[in-house]
């Protein structure tokens, strides 16, 4: 490839433990990775093989407890707080239920206010604002005229998903993290908030990092797929070679289970 | 043709809102699930899925309410019962309903055989301590759970032997239909595995006579289940068998939904995902002619006025569209 491709986001030996003697348990166990710029990545893999640890490593929302974390090329230094709100403007994450994702106590033109101000416009003029909220809004097919005067509460699931996707259109960060950001809504909403967040990532560039137990979803969005077990990455590639074409035992095992339409699932082997 | 186990008869019922307004959940539906046999329900959230598998089960309680239909179980009429009656001689015996928390009816200061004593004896007042135990330890080990689960609590089971501990216990009594609402949602791909072989096994080791699976999972549901019925606004839309229904839906909102299927398969890469604009109706105020006329890209201007009857496409295929199967397969022809 003639273009090289900048990195984005790496880790070298990144390991969390939590608790120690008996209770010491490894949620993610010496992992290496290096994510580009402007990739869509997956991490797959079970309930409690350490997919949420490592992604709130990511967001510095937990320290690692051995390893590094690379943020473009650097290592990523955020002890102190000021440093940390520098470097989420950078990163920012969807998460799994929206319900809990808004302060409660805001109205939703206070949710979309606070993204401008983050991103330093904090002294436009306010018909600006106003015009940039209704342009996030519109992104995500929701009326913000209606919206005003409400709280997040107000507003359905997918609503609520989709107003976190216009919270990234405005923050447009290098980097978005979506853990489990579809496993909440039916399979409808599934694929809106999905095409949405493909045509965000191709409008601002950003690198988006999936973190699912979706392999369907998995394999129908992303460049490169980690399968991650027990804290480990025990296998990765492009979608094609490690969804279609696994070769460890446990990533055959978790694709098997998943329920087919275009070949017999086999349910024989099961346990 | 096989013995109907479960026949519904324009079943509607409501729920009244505080405002007292009448929310129409359920609107005229038909069904008919014959002996062996089990029917998916497919539709998005709000769609009326889990309000019908409520209905079925004749057991209503505020804000929910039975207007008018009839729900027939192996010949026997259970609407428009007391919910007392309902609950003491159908519920369990006749119908057995599986929610989506199932597992959060364990309670986690008892065995589970205490649990299993609970259900029984409420059925069977005389039934004694070791003949429960039998009786249960038996159908455990029937369904290829271990049977030392019934001396431990609840907290020391996993999230999915939990569920299948209370789908096994569910149809101790050998229920003639089994309701399974989203069972398997709240679970990873390896625990819904094993749920879905359960329920397979319950109905070919003959347990339950008939089954109801609803979902929102079409994969799951093509797998699982002989027919699929796709709900929207209420009503259905579209009843066929698994394959049809999801390789040849008729009616638009069908295949808006078979659109958004995805499955880590060579197949899909090929398959654009579609969606579906817009949100469904309010149900207080439903539109008078097609319900999904304002989401729909075929739809004509004749479609918001006149409220279309469900036609019949073949045996066991109905669908609610103002056009003809070759009309539609024309337009889908056409994108």
């Amino acid at each position: 490839m003639a273009e090289k491709r900048k990195l984005c986001l790496s880790a070298k030996g990144l390991t969390k433990v939590f608790g120690f003697g008996k209770t010491r348990t490894v949620a993610v166990d010496n992992v290496d990775f290096s994510f580009y710029e402007g990739e869509v990545i997956s991490i797959v893999g079970e309930s409690g093989s350490g997919k949420t640890t490592l992604s709130k490593m990511l967001l510095g929302l937990i320290n690692e407890t051995e390893g590094e974390i690379f943020f473009l090329g650097q290592k990523r230094d955020i002890r102190s707080q000021r440093n940390k709100q520098e470097y989420w403007k950078n990163i920012q994450a969807i998460f799994q239920d929206p319900f809990s994702s808004y302060n409660i106590f805001n109205k939703i033109d206070s949710v979309l206010l606070d993204c401008i101000k983050m991103r330093g416009g904090g002294n436009l003029p306010k018909e600006k604002k106003i015009e940039m909220m209704r342009e996030a809004c519109s992104f995500v097919n929701l009326k913000f005229d209606e919206l005003t005067n409400k709280y997040p509460f107000e507003l359905s699931g997918g609503q609520m998903q989709r107003l976190m996707i216009a919270r990234i259109f405005l923050l447009k960060p290098k980097i978005l993290l979506a853990d489990e950001p579809t496993s909440m809504i039916d399979a409808c909403s599934r694929a809106t908030i999905l095409d949405m967040l493909m045509e965000l990532r191709k409008e601002i560039g950003m690198t988006v990092i999936f973190i699912t137990h979706d392999i369907g979803l998995a394999y129908y969005v992303s460049d490169s797929v980690y399968i991650m077990e027990h804290g480990k990455f025990v296998e990765s590639g492009t979608p094609d070679e490690v969804i279609l074409h696994p070769k460890q035992p446990y990533t055959k095992r978790l694709i098997n289970d998943v329920p087919k339409i275009y070949e017999e699932w086999d349910l024989s082997t099961v346990g | 043709m096989g013995k109907v186990i479960l026949e519904v008869k324009d079943l509607t019922t409501k729920y009244i809102t505080r405002f007292k307004e009448d929310v129409y959940a359920v609107d005229h539906v038909s069904l008919k699930v014959e002996e062996g046999k089990s029917l998916g329900i497919a539709g998005e959230s709000g769609c009326g899925k889990s309000t019908l598998a409520l209905s079925l089960m004749g057991y209503y309680f505020p804000p929910l309410y039975y207007t008018s239909g009839d729900i027939i179980i192996d010949g026997k009429h259970i609407s428009g019962m007391d919910p007392d009656e309902v609950r003491k001689t159908i519920l369990g015996k006749e119908i057995a309903y599986i929610p989506q928390a199932a597992m959060n009816a364990l309670n986690p200061t008892q065995k589970i055989i205490n649990f299993v004593e609970d259900v029984v004896r409420a059925h069977n007042p005389s039934a004694t301590k070791k003949d429960i135990y039998d009786m249960a330890r038996q159908r455990f080990e029937f369904l290829g759970l271990p049977a030392n689960v019934l001396d431990k609590y609840a907290v020391e089971l996993s999230g999915g032997m939990k569920q299948r501990t209370v789908i096994a216990i569910s149809v101790i009594l050998g229920p003639k239909v089994l309701i399974a609402d989203e069972p398997s949602s709240a679970l990873d791909v390896t625990s819904q595995k094993m749920v879905i072989k359960m329920l397979r096994d319950l109905m070919d080791k003959g347990i339950i006579k008939a089954m109801i699976f609803i979902t929102h999972e079409l994969p799951l549901l093509y797998n699982v289940t002989n027919d699929i019925m796709v709900m929207y606004a209420g009503q259905i839309v579209e009843r066929g068998s698994a394959k049809e229904a999801v390789f040849d839906p008729l009616h638009p909102y069908a295949k808006g939904l078979m659109g958004s299927i995805i499955v880590p398969e060579e197949g899909l890469r090929n398959v654009k995902l579609t969606a579906i604009p817009g949100v469904p109706p309010n149900l207080k105020h439903p539109p008078a002619g097609c319900r999904f006329a304002e989401r729909c890209k075929f739809a004509k201007p004749e479609c918001r006025v006149i409220s279309v009857q469900i036609k019949e496409a073949g045996p066991g295929r109905t669908y609610r569209c103002i056009f003809s199967e070759s009309e539609l397969r024309e337009a889908y022809k056409n994108g």
